[in-house]
């Protein structure tokens, strides 16, 4: 098999759609256009049937007892708003704080700022350098005032997996609503609300090889039935937790999404770790100097997640040099707020290594023969760079260059 | 954000790679910028007798528009007497590479890489003539 160009290995961004989801998509486009909402007609049967049918494969993927705790959204910056605005707006009465961590996605930490201007009091806690939040910690920020704790399943810069599990019968001895943002983990790890005492749990399809533009949030209805005040008005679709017009053909992707990791991601997780790991040993052994950013034992990271730092070899500048292949950098370069990566930041990770980090993210379709291209270009193209480093050479010298009074601008 | 051909040019085949002795009185070195900002550009030009800048080098630390910056810069220098080289404004490189706003400070890095190479080169000077 030849190569094709470019290589996608930023699967932690978004990921193909797998073409058997696409399939099962088609005919909800055009013979069955119907609105799920319709209660009059067969057009409205169908549809609404094809969704109580997703709804059951993206409960099973979870764990959820039952499909009715699903709630289908537009994608899961909308699931985790609703998860957090809609506990913290229907809880007010009993307490008015929350606790996260500083390594969640925005999608959370911004729903948190605004929630700090309305009058709530929010935790950011600390991760160490392994990127996991200490169950101890979540443990002594719990307050009688606390409402609701936010950690997510796994980070999606460096991998990490948090121990949502703990967590979660902590939250339960505790009489706290539980929230899990698993949108990078689910699939890719051990998940299960019902296992893990997760309350509510958002995820989303784009990211496990279904469509863009739907999500789900998980809502328990039991042992304790979790309430949430809507935050979108209308027609009271989803028992009136999310109004709007079903997206019917992306909910039956996302299902069919769901099915295909209910039945392969054991599977699927050790053949992509394989190649992951593939990928590190070829740098490693070609390379000095590199820095994974986060834990690396398998318990602790996805198995699709390597996120590297190549010391004296600025990200972007590595990204521009291996163009045809498709990664991300904790580079401040490479945002458009110039600002480097919160997520490497919490994890302590100083400044000069924060700019030299790659994301490599596999995923379903990356191959054997795409690792060991990407492999021999990063090693190469390093190297190249490296030798055009002003840093790499003092370093080499002997200079200490933290010794150097550097001139910031 | 999609760079410009000329930026992919420089950063795929850059000019004038390499250190000069940084010990030579004819020679002066600008050292700019920060690792904890994302780049760092040393900048070195040896000068004839004569005030004219007869060769250039340099080797950056940073993205794709501040390797391309300071490539061009080398490009410029040689063959330029220090007021000629003096002159080089970052606006100049801006528009040689289409830098995005974004990429501006990459530019004004090369500026004060020259500044700060020629500055290190008239302190040698006056330093030897002083001896």
């Amino acid at each position: 098999m030849s190569l094709k160009f470019p290589i996608y290995m930023d699967n932690h961004a978004t990921t193909p759609m797998d073409p058997r989801v696409l399939e099962t998509m088609l005919p909800y486009f055009t013979e069955h256009f119907g609105n799920a909402a319709s209660r009059s007609h067969k057009f409205g049967w169908t549809a609404e049937e094809a969704v109580n049918y997703a709804r059951e494969q993206v409960a099973t993927l979870i764990g959820a007892e039952k499909p009715e705790e699903i709630v289908f959204t537009s994608g899961a910056t909308e699931s985790i708003n609703l998860a957090i605005k809609g506990v913290a707006e229907f809880y007010r009465d009993k307490g008015n704080h929350i606790i996260t961590t500083k390594i969640e996605h925005k999608a959370a930490l911004d729903t948190c700022k605004r929630l700090e201007k309305e009058g709530y009091e929010v935790t950011y806690l600390d991760v160490g350098p392994e990127g996991v939040v200490s169950v101890d910690d979540v443990r002594a920020a719990i307050t009688d005032k606390t409402i609701l704790v936010s950690v997510m399943l796994a980070n999606n810069e460096v991998g990490t997996v948090q121990p949502i599990k703990e967590i979660g019968a902590l939250c339960k001895e505790r009489g706290v609503i539980f929230h899990c943002d698993a949108v990078q983990g689910v699939g890719k790890t051990e998940f299960s609300v019902k296992d893990m005492g997760v309350d509510l749990a958002s995820i989303t399809a784009h990211k496990i090889y279904g469509p863009k533009g739907v999500g789900a949030l998980y809502v328990r209805r039991a042992r304790p039935r979790v309430r949430l005040t809507a935050q979108i008005d209308g027609g009271g679709h989803e028992r009136g937790n999310r109004s709007g017009t079903l997206n019917v053909p992306g909910i039956v992707g996302f299902g069919k999404a769901c099915e295909i990791l209910t039945k392969e991601w054991r599977e699927e997780a050790a053949r992509i770790k394989g190649l992951r790991n593939r990928l590190k040993d070829r740098l490693f052994a070609e390379l000095d100097e590199c820095h994974i950013n986060g834990a690396w034992d398998d318990a602790r990271r996805l198995p699709n997640n390597l996120n590297v730092s190549f010391s004296y070899v600025e990200g972007e500048g590595l990204m521009m040099a291996i163009k045809d292949v498709a990664v991300s950098s904790g580079s401040a370069c490479t945002s458009s707020s110039l600002e480097p990566s919160y997520v490497l930041r919490a994890l302590g990770v100083e400044e000069e290594l924060a700019h030299t980090s790659i994301r490599f993210g596999l995923g379903r379709f990356t191959t054997e023969e795409e690792v060991d291209y990407v492999g021999d270009l990063v090693v190469n193209k390093v190297k190249k760079l490296r030798d055009l480093s002003p840093l790499y050479e003092m370093a080499r010298e002997g200079v200490n260059l933290k010794d150097i009074a550097w001139t910031a601008h | 954000m999609a760079y410009s051909e000329k930026v992919i040019e420089h950063a795929e085949n850059p000019r004038n790679v390499g250190t000069l002795d940084k010990e030579d009185p004819n020679v002066g070195t600008g050292l700019v910028g920060a690792p904890a900002c994302g780049d760092v550009m040393r900048l070195q030009i040896k000068v004839s007798d004569a005030g004219v800048i007869e060769d250039a080098k340099f080797k950056t630390f940073g993205c794709g528009s501040a390797i391309a910056s300071s490539s061009l810069a080398t490009e410029w220098l040689k063959g330029r007497t220090l007021d000629e080289a003096s002159a080089i404004r970052n606006t100049d490189i801006v528009k040689e590479l289409n830098l995005p706003p974004v990429k501006i400070h990459c530019s004004v890095l090369a500026e004060d890489a020259i500044k700060s190479a020629i500055e290190d080169f008239r302190k040698k000077q006056s330093a030897k003539r002083g001896a």
